[in-house]
């Protein structure tokens, strides 16, 4: 039985390979015959075209095409990356007004879910985009809604600290507050075990994350100047500008995905049995522990692997950037492929990344759902 | 979202494909009875349907051109449109027989691209639009602006030499669909529109809120000559194609037009007699009908009526497109 079941699945690896190998000489053979050009020694050619939007990694037209499709596949994080947070943090309270008992405030979060999850995200997306380019002035008359901050429809340009030797050393301040914070919860965690004595770990934390950059920051005589933003020519120089593009497909994707994050919170907290609550109270758990130690814990069970999906749900909608013109990876590699003709390998690469991300993503959700999982259960 | 599904049809359509292109695509045409044509997406006097949905413009009358010299009937073409990102996959892949979409002509596009342009139907040059309120009188002004652009475009590329040659910097804002890129200009995202100058004449024309209050600036800082193009390997439908285009030019230069050919069916002069099939063996020679380019003048006209019906109400000037007797760079080969 064992030996006919391998021959089986040997037989069909076999023939998965042959149909992956006959895909592949049938592509190389028809793209010969077409004089088509083959192959990745594109990505070392000079790209030639200009990308709007290059944070992090310095570019210009006469950069490779390896480094114009880094530079989108940054874009394509940072809204990712920037997206998750803001998504999570919308979604789950979202889910939680869901469950007030405020009539008002349950009805509007309830109205809100259904609106954004049933509209289609593109559609939202040209919707955003147009009311930010039509209804704000040009950047000679922008709205200053505070001093130094300007709206137009280039964006929001907004000041930014300008630097100062100091920064570097807050930096670390921080850091080591984070360490130190870290080795003190651990600390109160080993001395609530063994004397049952609890410690304000939470108050002394925050004072350490924050109290030791502050400190940093006034023994070098508070350093506040401002690099503003300011017209020069068409527009606005200095300071930091966020582009119509990038608000846009942010706005959009935090918006949409923050819809089905809140109904995931909201059926994870209504999953725990209501006699946990009264479990925890009559043990004599205050209330706000009750969430934290009790209700939390399994709430996040059923919460975070949903929460993956729409993860990376999140992350793959990045790419409708095309249609409103963000210069996401998508966008440069398809601007590649036509500039090079080499479809099949713009294709490739594109798939590639996106696996990868979603990989990562999927990787580190199932590594935290592990964690959080009822030990001896089933993963 | 429809880019990345052409593009990936096509490449879809490389894996699969085998048989498909052992036959001609000039067998493949006739048997299927019509000419499958990517034009552009809505591009005034190049390819825009009318309001009765019918495709009006110069580039579709290079596609209705072919089909009366196949078929003897201009109106045998279904049209793709496609936009600047799909255009070649889509003709690559097959999805088209004729890719007749204001494409410029470059050595990239004709080697490795795998595809022939069969000539030039469009001399242009690429150019800016600015809105008058700027008071830009030139290019070199430009400096620091935001630029509206289309992807996958040789303006893409120009744009980006010309300002790295001037020393001058800008912030494109790229997206792929006309109509919402001229959106974007005209709802004042950029500062600038460029692309070729027939686009820049033809957008102002029929997309501005009030054409007057935009101005096109005297540079014109490329070469973009614009023809049809087919895939790479096929020698006779590339022949049906380019002659098809150059019996335009040449009933022009002959003096021949849709309103006189039926009299001159007659005509003593022997290069008449020959263009239009009374004489001679030019249809046989590209296997097709005898009076293949009579239809193309009787049905489609030739180049200067379809220029002067499509393009010359949106206020464009024969210019370098006028016939090379009369100071222009339009020359055809000889039909004989």
């Amino acid at each position: 039985m064992r030996a006919r079941a391998a021959a089986v699945q040997l037989a069909l690896v076999a023939a998965v390979l042959f149909v992956f190998w006959y895909f592949a000489s049938n592509t190389a053979q028809n793209l010969e015959a077409r004089k088509i050009a083959s192959g990745f020694a594109f990505l070392s050619r000079e790209a030639g075209f200009e990308i709007g939007e290059a944070p992090f990694l310095a570019y210009g037209a006469a950069d490779s095409y390896a480094r114009a499709i880094l530079v989108g596949l940054i874009n394509t994080f940072r809204v990712a990356l920037v997206g998750i947070v803001l998504a999570t943090v919308l979604g789950t309270l979202l889910g939680l007004a869901r469950l007030s008992r405020n009539w008002l405030l349950a009805k509007l979060a309830a109205g809100y879910v259904e609106l954004a999850r049933n509209v289609p995200l593109l559609v939202q997306l040209f919707f955003i985009y147009a009311v930010i380019t039509e209804n704000f002035p040009g950047p000679r008359d922008a709205l200053s809604p505070l001093p130094g901050v300007f709206l137009s429809n280039r964006g929001i340009a907004f000041p930014l600290l300008a630097p100062h030797a100091a920064y570097a050393w807050i930096g670390a301040a921080l850091a080591a507050g984070a360490v130190l914070a870290w080795l003190l919860a651990r600390w109160a965690r080993r001395r609530q075990a063994l004397t049952g004595q609890p410690f304000p770990v939470l108050s002394a934390g925050a004072a350490l994350v924050l109290g030791l950059p502050l400190a940093v920051f006034l023994a070098a005589g508070a350093p506040l100047a401002l690099d503003r933003p300011a017209l020069q020519g068409f527009n606005f120089a200095g300071g930091a500008i966020l582009t119509p593009e990038f608000a846009t497909l942010l706005g959009g994707l935090t918006l949409y995905t923050a819809a089905f994050i809140a109904e995931i919170v909201r059926a994870g907290v209504q999953a725990v049995d209501r006699g946990q609550f009264e479990a925890a109270y009559s043990l004599g758990l205050p209330r706000r522990s009750t969430m934290r130690l009790v209700i939390l814990p399994q709430a996040l069970r059923v919460i975070i692997p949903p929460l993956t999906s729409q993860y990376l749900n999140l992350t793959k909608n990045s790419s409708l950037a095309v249609a409103i013109g963000y210069p996401d990876l998508v966008s440069i590699a398809n601007t590649t492929m036509n500039q090079t003709g080499q479809a099949i390998e713009g294709i490739a690469i594109i798939m590639a990344v996106y696996l990868t991300i979603s990989l990562s993503i999927s990787a580190l959700m199932n590594w935290y759902n592990r964690r959080i999982a009822l030990k001896g259960a089933r993963a | 979202m429809k880019a990345v599904h052409t593009v990936a049809a096509g490449a879809v359509a490389a894996l699969f494909s085998g048989a498909l292109y052992a036959q001609s695509t000039l067998d493949a045409v006739k048997s299927k009875g019509y000419v499958q044509c990517g034009v552009n997406t809505g591009l005034a006097g190049f390819s825009q349907p009318d309001s009765r949905g019918v495709w009006k413009g110069l580039d579709v009358d290079s596609c209705r051109a072919v089909a009366a010299a196949v078929f003897g009937d201009a109106s045998k073409v279904r049209y793709t449109p496609l936009t600047a990102q799909q255009r070649f996959t889509a003709l690559q892949s097959g999805e088209v027989d004729i890719l007749s979409r204001n494409t410029t002509w470059t050595i990239t596009r004709d080697t490795s691209l795998g595809l022939n342009f069969v000539g030039v139907t469009y001399y242009d040059g690429q150019g800016f639009m600015v809105p008058k309120k700027l008071n830009v009188k030139s290019a070199r002004q430009l400096n620091g602006a935001t630029i509206c652009v289309q992807p996958g475009t040789t303006t893409e590329l120009n744009l980006a030499d010309y300002f790295r040659a001037n020393r001058m910097s800008f912030k494109p804002v790229v997206i792929e669909k006309l109509e919402e890129v001229t959106n974007a200009y005209f709802s004042g995202r950029c500062d600038v529109f460029t692309t070729d100058v027939s686009g820049l004449v033809s957008t102002r024309g029929s997309r501005a809120p009030n054409p007057a209050d935009h101005v096109i600036l005297p540079e014109v800082i490329s070469k973009e000559p614009l023809g049809p193009v087919v895939r790479h390997g096929d020698d006779r439908w590339f022949d049906v194609v380019k002659w098809s285009v150059f019996a335009m030019l040449e009933a022009e230069e002959m003096g021949l037009s849709s309103k006189n050919i039926d009299q001159n069916l007659n005509s003593a002069n022997p290069a008449i007699q020959r263009f239009v099939g009374a004489t001679g063996d030019f249809g046989k020679m590209l296997a097709l009908d005898n009076r293949w380019s009579y239809n193309i003048i009787k049905q489609v006209g030739n180049y200067g009526e379809s220029f002067e019906a499509n393009l010359t109400p949106l206020g464009f000037e024969r210019g370098i497109n006028n016939l090379w007797t009369k100071g222009g760079l339009m020359y055809a080969p000889p039909v004989r």
